[in-house]
């Protein structure tokens, strides 16, 4: 145990001095990484969001059942009985029981392979993305969206969103935002630096689906919102208290899905939006406004009308502005949104944590001031405990505390405040393997072994309980990494870096120095 | 000769641990019986990671005495959240922003709801709660704020009783795998009381119980298991070495073999978790209470119980691999 091969001293050489490499740039103006701090060290917002992929599957739902519809509305039609959304299928009743074979043979077109429709790997066909059920008795087809459906559904949303949400949070000029799925139906959004999260959470958490309808003023609205709708007409609210509510056709003139650009301008002195659309946009746009010109049209982004200005003369162009009540940040705002595109589904907070730079701050200093004042207590402890031997176990100890910082800079990993804790922690057990050999020395050379003896056999019979010791503790750290949620997963990942690079300080760098200082002065009694 | 500079410990020590072993069971036995009545009584002072609901820590530039604290309880409970806590932080440390009387903790119960309305209404009673701070202090500053929705605080209490039943598992196989059955029934018998009795504990003094906590219950497991396999190991070794003793007296040698190294490392781990407890800050003295109140229950619980137990299950002494 106490010769060391020259190329195995290189080796310790190499890791340890590779550790003080990566750990420098910490300590002095040596460029390059330092550690990564955690938003509760740096200050910054965590925001997750869940998106709503039920609404989304629902949404499909109706879709299948107004397709479902026309299908069988085909010559020669097939009358039916019902034809609704209900629960997690569309249930579609013939009205005659002869007419089920043949509407079961139409709406098989429902259905399509779901992904990009070529063949799986596992040399079998691409999954369908709708399952039918037919009741003979009942005369119902029973529609459902099938697994493979759901979870395609669910990656492609998720994935739009993330899109979508990245393009809204770096148009607002935020240092490298945090953008990434969280399990299966949430997203991650981490803003450093950004301690009031308001404005983001609006941002992200507005769906912004735009759309053009031409008013009908001659639908009269009460100031409570009720009317007499005729069919294709709907009430909706205005951003107006002069005019709360407006009664508008349901069917779109033209899409924010078809917005090429918008931007935050002013005019006249008000700040205003000005958008431009592709070339389908702006001919239907310029379609309707040459055939409603006196008329107005409303401007509705999710559910509520924005604007809903009178038709002055045909717009051609395929541009125009849009005035509202607008501050110059929220038409820079609403400018972002639809520049960035609509989300696919809505999205809501399920957790936010926000910590302003002044309390990351004196979580830094605290903790910095508990780990130097922890670690000078466990190295007088020592020192007085084994003097000399106190000594190797202390410089053992300050290369650990080296090697965490070193491993932490070089992983990138994030130090969050319970993260200092873990390496506190980790200072006060990492001496424990030493410890365990120290105290195994001294049996041993209160039996009567020689030093060099008593050594050699301190070493290797503590092996084995310092390796099954470390390897239980690291067991918890990787549970709690695996489980652990926020800050928290940052102690884990502390505490396990600390348990390897103790295992290499105490172990391995002790041994390397207590066999140097054997072979130098021979001792006949040990110090210890 | 030794040239250390204190010597903590007489060279051998032969402490009758084995025959403390009946006041120790029935110590134990008493201490988790009350620390599941007192859980079943009490309960557990759970915090907004198990909750949901709002937290926030607010510093104004007035001072925040009693007076302040009623005037804020009174603007708050106005806006017909439930109830809320209201607790000034006191910081003696110059230089922080707190020092002084600056600095309270609002904590708003979670607010009731179905499904993602439950979500909406905690971001809905942050917003009311910052408005109505913001309006009367308008130099206030919000330096955290947490919000916790029922989803995520609930996902969070499986995970945490989750992660506490698997760790004690995989150290079950991990021990089995190393020594004897009879190993790690008792390591984990060890384990599961340190776990009730530091649950216990919480639940007598109602310090907060959230996500450091769970950290500090797996982290004491793992402690408490370290503490225990050096022990174990130990009484491997003598099992093989003296075969013709009792079984009690190996198992009384070997705790004594391995004393000073279990309280030496016991003790540069206090100092190491003192030093966290009386600077690390509020946020972390939580986590080092229990890591301190566990390290000493894990101490006690490898000596008094693991070593004992390998008595009571009779562990094999013929046991051939190495």
């Amino acid at each position: 145990m106490l010769y060391f091969a020259n190329w195995k001293i290189g080796l310790i050489l190499a890791v340890s001095l590779l550790g003080i490499w990566f750990a420098a740039p910490n300590f002095s103006p040596v460029p390059g990484q330092t550690v990564n701090l955690g938003l509760d060290l740096q200050g910054g917002s965590h925001l997750v969001f869940e998106v709503d992929l039920p609404g989304v599957a629902a949404e499909r739902l109706t879709g299948l059942s107004s397709e479902a519809n026309v299908l069988l509305r085909q010559q020669p039609a097939i009358p039916t009985a019902a034809n609704a959304v209900i629960g997690e299928e569309v249930v579609i009743r013939v009205a005659r029981a002869d007419d089920l074979e043949e509407a079961y043979t139409r709406l098989q077109s429902l259905s399509r392979p779901v992904g990009d429709g070529s063949l799986s790997l596992t040399g079998g066909l691409a999954p369908r993305s709708v399952s039918f059920i037919r009741d003979d008795e009942e005369r119902t087809i029973r529609i459902a969206l099938t697994d493979a459906a759901l979870i395609d559904i669910r990656d492609r949303t998720i994935a739009q969103s993330i899109e979508v949400i990245r393009r809204r949070v770096d148009a607002t000029g935020t240092t490298e935002p945090t953008i990434a799925r969280q399990g299966d139906e949430r997203i991650l959004v981490q803003v450093p630096g950004e301690s009031d999260p308001t404005r983001i959470i609006e941002l992200v958490g507005t769906t912004a689906r735009m759309t053009f309808h031409l008013v009908r003023a001659d639908v009269a609205v009460g100031a409570d919102g009720q009317g007499r709708t005729p069919p294709g007409v709907r009430i909706i609210q205005q951003d107006d208290l002069s005019e709360p509510y407006i009664a508008v056709e349901r069917r779109a003139m033209v899409s924010g899905e078809n917005l090429t650009y918008a931007g935050s301008t002013f005019q006249e002195g008000q700040p205003v939006v000005e958008f431009r659309f592709d070339t389908t946009g702006a001919a239907a746009f310029g379609r309707v406004t040459s055939q409603n010109v006196g008329r107005r049209f409303a401007v509705v982004l999710d559910d509520v009308v924005i604007s809903s200005p009178v038709i002055l003369s045909p717009i051609l162009g395929g541009s125009g502005i849009i005035q509202g009540n607008f501050t110059f940040e929220s038409a820079y705002d609403l400018a972002v949104l639809l520049q960035a595109g609509a989300l696919p589904a809505e999205l809501t907070v399920v957790e936010q944590r926000s910590v302003g730079p002044g309390l990351g701050q004196d979580s830094i200093n605290k903790g910095t001031i508990a780990v130097i004042i922890g670690f000078i207590g466990v190295i007088v402890f020592m020192l007085a405990a084994y003097s000399m031997f106190g000594i190797f176990s202390n410089i053992a100890l300050m290369l650990n505390v080296t090697l965490i910082l070193g491993a932490l800079s070089g992983l990138q990993a994030t130090l969050t405040l319970p993260g200092i804790a873990g390496i506190i922690l980790t200072i006060g057990m990492a001496v424990d393997a030493n410890v365990l050999i120290y105290e195994r020395i001294r049996e041993e050379s209160r039996n009567g072994r020689t030093p060099a003896n008593a050594i050699e056999k301190g070493y290797s019979e503590a092996l084995s309980a310092i390796l099954d010791a470390n390897i239980t503790t690291l067991i918890a750290a990787g549970v709690l990494y695996m489980l652990g949620a926020g800050p928290v997963r940052g102690f884990a990942v502390t505490l396990g870096i600390g348990i390897i690079t103790s295992v290499f300080t105490a172990f391995v760098v002790s041994r390397l120095l207590v066999a140097m200082w054997v072979k130098g002065l021979k001792p006949k009694k040990l110090p210890i | 000769m030794s040239l250390a500079l204190v010597n903590f410990f007489p060279t051998s020590t032969a402490i009758p641990f084995i025959k403390a072993r009946f006041a120790a069971f029935v110590f134990s036995a008493v201490t988790i019986l009350a620390s599941i009545a007192a859980f079943f009584v009490m309960g557990l002072n759970f915090g907004i990671d198990f909750t949901g609901g709002v937290t926030l820590e607010v510093r104004t530039e007035q001072e925040i005495d009693a007076g302040r604290i009623d005037e804020m309880r009174t603007l708050l409970d106005g806006l017909g959240l439930g109830a809320i806590e209201l607790q000034g932080l006191s910081e003696l440390t110059e230089g922080s922003e707190c020092f002084g009387n600056h600095c309270a903790l609002i904590r708003v119960q979670p607010q009731a709801g179905e499904g993602l309305d439950a979500e909406r209404a905690q971001q809905a009673a942050n917003q009311a709660v910052q408005t109505a701070l913001t309006a009367q202090y308008p130099l206030i500053e919000f330096r955290s704020v947490q919000v916790l929705g029922p989803k995520v605080s609930g996902e969070l209490v499986e995970a945490g009783i989750l992660s506490i039943v698997i760790a004690l598992f995989l150290m079950l196989l991990y021990i089995w795998f190393r020594f004897e059955w009879q190993y790690s029934v008792g390591a984990v018998l060890a384990l599961v009381h340190d776990v009730i009795i530091t649950i216990g504990m919480f639940s007598v003094t109602q310090l907060e119980f959230n996500l450091s906590t769970i950290a500090a219950i797996l982290t004491i497991v793992g402690y408490s298991m370290n503490d225990t396999v050096v022990v174990y190991d130990r009484i491997r070794e003598n099992i093989r070495k003296f075969k013709k003793k009792p079984l009690g007296e190996v198992l009384n040698f070997s705790i004594n073999n391995t004393l000073s190294r279990t309280v030496l490392t016991s003790v540069t781990t206090l100092v190491a978790l003192f030093s966290l407890w009386l600077l690390g800050g509020a946020a972390l003295q939580g986590f080092a209470f229990a890591m301190i109140f566990g390290i000493v229950i894990g101490t006690y619980s490898s000596i008094f119980i693991a070593a004992p137990l390998l008595l009571v299950t009779n562990v094999k002494r013929d046991s051939s691999d190495s």
